[in-house]
């Protein structure tokens, strides 16, 4: 079998980012090693041939949409198992986010395939494709080849880049797919919902990001203080937000925002994957941190071994000083 | 009603993790830990057991694993499981997700259980995706990451964080759900729980027990192949910085500040 079946998740209308890097990595991949580049679309009325076809702008040559609940991943589970028995695929892609995880894993047991996740990245070899897995917190990276007729590859946040769009249009072509009984068992009640004010990380040039070793929701006075003395904006990670301490249009990481400030600010964040996801572009990383074997000390510019409740305050005046005069 | 509670024993945290060259696979020895991420799936069924929305009879933890695996066992049972089974056999080892997945569907089948919990990762090999597979095999309904759970007309109603923010799903059962670690905060286990834990039930099945074909699992039965294990690419190691004195600490962080222009 050959051929790249790629997830191409959407909302309101866009397809997300993610999944454009996805498509464009698996245009590219398929003209290594022959076959269709092909994405899979699953939703509403909102998927007008027009959005489909435009992901021939990233190099998919074929759009397969079928029309099923969105934003969960049984029924997409669905659709592409009987795309990819149909028609014969041989791998199936996803760019990082959730979704694609549950995705891949539940094709994984309906097609008994072989799966790699936090994929970074996949090469060609002899017509078949390797994928790059990092392993241990990043220590080491496995090489994985799939045994049998189809594998599937999860990608890490931000691994596969979107291609510049060029003219392509692909041919879309509607799925009828009968979902499975227990696809139609969780039913959707309210998505996307936004948590907590509203505000901006994404344009701040300097971020100070507060984790849970702020130990409470008021550690985060210390941090915003920091943060007005320097210019710049309070970010969050997933831990703090989902408890209740920091709104989440604030949260940095893998289901959260990607960053990639000139100064990011790490205070009481131990760094794990999902957060470095989110922010390992950035220009310099500070972190501060009372535990000395903390992974984000392992790509920090410059390490802080110590108490943020001593060393913040005194660092937001020496900032203050600095900057007034 | 039933609740299985998938538990996984995974390297202490204080061990060095590392592969075994010959086999490509985590070497599992010095393994001690029942994987910290688990102990909010347990919490979780223990809240429901005592919530009494729903009548819960049972609450069973489920672990596959070599012979030291019991000591995973041994924990859950002490925060609050009234009993274990133990999937043990040489042929699993070195199963990949595929394989493991099949292998733990076919023990839960046998079960039959309303409600599977698991942790949101394991703290190994980052396997996020077991919950998702047993999920298709069972044909139950599932959810990841799932950090608030409340019942709710006899469904769950779950809430997580996804691409675009908040989702809110009810779930009928039977059902598999993998909880976030904000869910709850697990409760410790009491000296009588820890000392009365190892006469609870605690049954081994081997892969024929399970009705588990064999060419399916270890090895054999797994679909991907480690075919090399290479270095990250190497990165200029950071600066580090002891704060011993704290005035001498920030004079420090504000120079590096400075000399990169942050300050401006």
């Amino acid at each position: 079998m050959s051929g790249i079946l790629t997830y191409a998740l959407h909302h309101e209308g866009a397809f997300n980012k993610n999944s454009l890097g996805a498509v464009s990595e698996g245009a590219r991949l398929a003209e290594e090693i022959g076959g269709q580049a092909a994405a899979m679309v699953v939703g509403g009325d909102d998927l007008t041939d027009d959005l489909c076809a435009s992901l021939g702008n990233y190099g998919a040559t074929k759009v397969y949409r079928a029309r099923a609940p969105e934003g969960l991943a049984q029924p997409v589970v669905d659709a592409m198992a009987k795309v990819i028995k149909d028609d014969g695929y041989g791998y199936a892609l996803f760019g990082g986010g959730l979704l694609g995880f549950e995705i891949g894993a539940g094709l994984t047991a309906r097609l008994s395939a072989g799966v790699t996740m936090e994929v970074t990245a996949v090469k060609a070899q002899d017509g078949r494709l390797v994928a790059e897995r990092p392993i241990l917190q990043d220590t080491a990276i496995v090489d994985v080849e799939y045994v049998g007729d189809t594998g599937i590859i999860i990608g890490r946040l931000n691994a596969f880049d979107v291609a510049a769009p060029g003219d392509g249009t692909a041919e879309v072509v509607d799925v009828d797919v009968q979902l499975e009984e227990h696809s139609t068992r969780a039913v959707m009640v309210k998505r996307g919902e936004q948590r907590g004010a509203d505000v901006n990380i994404e344009d701040a040039e300097l971020l100070v990001a507060g984790g849970r070793g702020l130990g409470k929701s008021e550690g985060f006075d210390l941090c915003e203080d920091l943060a007005g003395a320097l210019g710049g904006a309070v970010a969050a990670t997933r831990a703090v937000v989902d408890a209740g301490w920091y709104p989440y249009a604030a949260q940095i990481g893998q289901t959260g925002k990607t960053v990639a400030p000139k100064l990011y600010l790490a205070a009481g964040i131990s760094g794990a994957i999902q957060h470095k996801v989110g922010m390992q572009s950035s220009e310099n990383i500070v972190a501060i941190n009372k535990d000395p074997n903390a992974p984000i000390f392992e790509y920090s510019d410059l390490g802080v071994v110590g108490d943020l409740n001593k060393i913040l305050p005194k660092l937001t005046e020496a900032v203050k000083a600095k900057r007034g005069g | 009603m039933k609740i299985c509670v998938l538990v996984k024993e995974v390297p202490d945290a204080a061990v060095e993790k590392q592969i075994d060259t010959a086999t490509k696979r985590l070497d599992r020895s010095g393994e001690k830990n029942l994987n910290p991420f688990d102990t909010h799936a347990i919490e979780a069924a223990m809240q429901l057991k005592e919530g009494g929305a729903l009548e819960v009879e049972e609450v069973v933890a489920v672990t596959m694993g070599p012979g030291s695996a019991v000591r995973a066992l041994h924990k859950a049972v002490s925060l609050g499981a009234d009993r274990s089974v133990h999937l043990s056999d040489d042929a699993l080892a070195n199963s990949d997700v595929c394989a493991t997945g099949y292998a733990l569907s076919k023990v839960l089948e046998a079960e039959s259980p309303d409600l599977v919990l698991l942790g949101q990762q394991s703290d190994d090999g980052e396997c996020y995706t077991i919950g998702a597979v047993l999920a298709d095999h069972l044909k139950m309904p599932s959810l990841t990451q799932v950090i608030n759970m409340e019942v709710n007309d006899g469904k769950l109603r779950c809430e997580r964080q996804a691409e675009y923010g908040y989702d809110t799903v009810d779930v009928e059962l039977p059902a598999v759900i993998s909880v976030g670690d904000a869910i709850n905060e697990p409760r410790y286990p009491s000296l009588k729980a820890i000392m009365g834990a190892k006469k609870r039930p605690l049954e081994t099945k081997s892969i024929s027990d399970a009705g588990i074909e064999a060419g399916r699992v270890g090895s054999a039965g797994s679909r991907t192949s480690v075919l090399a294990i290479n270095p990250p690419p190497a990165k200029q190691p950071g600066e580090v910085i002891e704060d011993d004195d704290t005035d001498e600490t920030v004079e420090k962080i504000v120079g590096w500040l400075e000399e990169r222009k942050l300050l401006a």
